[in-house]
């Protein structure tokens, strides 16, 4: 009874193959190529853009387009200087503001109020904010220090794309922290660290490289915004001057204003600005990519 | 406070006592425990004797965690949890409002189940505790440092790389790391929360052994789901079951002759 004849096994009727209808494998293969193709519209058009920006924005560059300001109406050549020294002070003026509040209150949506009232409320108003129209925030900024101050200026513009980019840091911060096992913060606690340093020496040590990476895409964002800061830094045809009071000149400004006017210099002069700033965006977003699978790695 | 101790020893608390003769270092009384309203923890009262390993033995969910985390008010980290009733450390009741939690756990170390590296150098890793309560010059804290690693069993693996993570280490080594981290904050009492049973045979062995020896200078609360280890490497062992303590006593006694029906059906594997 205990042994099973072998060969039994060989006679046994096995099951019917092919009971899988024909038309599953058709609906599978459509599927496949249906996405397959969306997705190649998806990336072609990704590809155009970068590669008209390529063609039409190499033309433009020369040594001038860093050297030399903005040329005014009719004259020849210039270059765009003043504005990409403009942006970088703009966009890190923004980062320097943003990133201490953001961090902070994704350290405190991520480590204090985990279940609170409180914290429910900021979540939800962040995520508002992170969706906000820019223009929105242009105007909000515009009427809380342009008009009151009388004029446009750079530490507008530097509030406002600060006000854009502070939802962006909170919300990769607590995610970052978030993935922070507990049970590392459980072991701080154990050895009698008081929160504050559990927070501080373990928490944002173990997240670092994410929250740097939220940081350096927070810049990449607020690098290309336009709509703030037309109605906030605006724009200045000379060079850059210590004073932040004056309107500041900046890279997408000078963009959308070049690149509708009627001088063939200055639609070059757009299309190069376009090309260096779409570029250095790349450039920091490969820097965060980088950054995180160092991390992973490690 | 010492004298509530002593007069209220429970029973099974005399028997296990009379054994050996240590002191008993922590006192448990009437302890209940809460995660929201389900009460995790029932009426449990027993001791703990001074350089003694205890283990917990006793089925998941039978509260063996949740005990242990209530030595080191670990368990406050999470506000929906509370503990009511005494535990008495040297007289003192850790349960009180008026003891600084911080110092507590101090004094009262814990290694987790999951080995947990904290992020940095394992040089760091170690000073990390030290550096909360003691402020040593350099030459010092390379001492402690060395010293922790030395009774851990991890020295002659980590000494040429104490600069390197501690999150290079593998499983075996990184729990040692963090045994290490405990006993160099000089602690009284060590908690071990299932402490090998991410661990492979031999890292688990050296963990025993290191244990055993650690011994002669602290006061072990160890729980396991392994019978084995209790039996190996315990003085003491409580069995435990729904939120409450069934049986208490000397190790071999439980394992050999146990009093309780049900303590004899979970040690020889009819249920749990």
């Amino acid at each position: 009874m205990d042994t099973v004849p072998s060969d039994n096994a060989v006679t046994a009727p096995s099951l019917p193959w092919r009971r899988v209808r024909r038309s599953r494998y058709v609906a599978d293969r459509v599927l496949k190529i249906v996405c397959t193709l969306f997705t190649i519209l998806g990336a072609s058009v990704l590809g155009w853009i970068l590669l008209m920006l390529l063609v039409e924005g190499v033309g433009g560059l020369s040594l001038a387009v860093f050297t030399e300001t903005t040329p005014g109406p009719g004259t020849e050549g210039g270059g765009i200087a003043n504005a990409i020294v403009g942006s970088l002070i703009l966009t890190l003026l923004g980062i320097v503001v943003a990133t201490p509040i953001g961090v902070l209150a994704g350290t405190y949506l991520a480590e204090y109020g985990r279940t609170s009232k409180l914290a429910t409320a900021i979540r939800f108003v962040n995520d508002i904010l992170l969706a906000a129209p820019s223009i929105l925030i242009g105007l909000f900024v515009y009427l809380l220090m342009v008009e009151p101050m009388g004029a446009y200026s750079g530490w507008a513009g530097g509030v406002a794309l600060a006000i854009i980019a502070v939802p962006v840091i909170v919300r990769s911060t607590e995610d970052m922290l978030r993935l922070v096992p507990g049970s590392l913060r459980e072991a701080g606690a154990a050895l009698g660290a008081p929160m504050a340093t559990v927070i501080v020496k373990i928490s944002w040590k173990a997240a670092r490289a994410g929250m740097v990476t939220g940081v350096i895409l927070a810049t990449a964002r607020i690098a290309g915004e336009t709509a703030p800061l037309l109605f906030t830094a605006l724009n200045n045809s000379f060079w850059f001057s210590p004073n932040l009071m004056g309107g500041v000149s900046n890279l997408p400004v000078t963009i959308y204003q070049f690149a509708l006017a009627p001088y063939q210099n200055w639609r070059e002069l757009a299309w190069a600005g376009a090309l260096i700033i779409t570029l250095s965006i790349l450039a920091l977003s490969v820097a965060a990519r980088l950054l995180l699978r160092k991390d992973k790695a490690r | 406070m010492s004298t509530i101790a002593v007069s209220a020893s429970s029973a099974i608390g005399h028997t296990a006592a009379a054994d050996t003769g240590a002191p008993v270092r922590i006192a448990v009384r009437d302890l209940n425990f809460y995660y929201g309203d389900f009460r995790s923890l029932k009426n449990i009262s027993m001791d703990f004797y001074d350089r003694q390993v205890t283990a917990l033995i006793g089925p998941s969910g039978c509260g063996k965690s949740t005990l242990l985390r209530t030595f080191n008010r670990i368990y406050s980290l999470y506000p929906e949890q509370r503990a009511e009733g005494q535990i008495l450390l040297d007289g003192h009741n850790v349960l009180s409002h008026d003891l600084d939690v911080n110092e507590l756990r101090a004094r009262v170390g814990m290694v987790f189940q999951k080995p947990t590296p904290f992020p940095m150098s394992i040089y760091d890793n170690i000073a990390f505790g030290i550096r909360l309560y003691e402020r040593l010059p350099k030459s010092e804290l390379d001492g402690r440092v060395e010293e922790a690693l030395r009774k851990a069993a991890l020295w002659d693996e980590v000494k040429d790389k104490l600069r390197q993570s501690g999150m290079g280490l593998s499983g075996g080594q990184q729990q040692r790391l963090c045994i290490a981290r405990t006993i160099a904050q000089r602690p009284e009492v060590i908690l071990l929360d299932e402490p090998t049973s991410a661990l492979d045979p031999i890292s688990t062995g050296k963990i025993e052994d290191l244990i055993e020896q650690l011994r002669s200078e602290f006061t072990i609360v160890i729980v396991t789901h392994n019978m084995q280890q209790a039996a190996r490497i315990s003085q003491f062992t409580a069995f435990m079951y729904l939120g409450e303590l069934v049986e208490f006593g000397p190790t071999t006694r439980m394992f050999m002759n146990p009093s309780k029906k049900q303590t004899q059906d979970y040690i020889t594997g009819r249920f749990g």
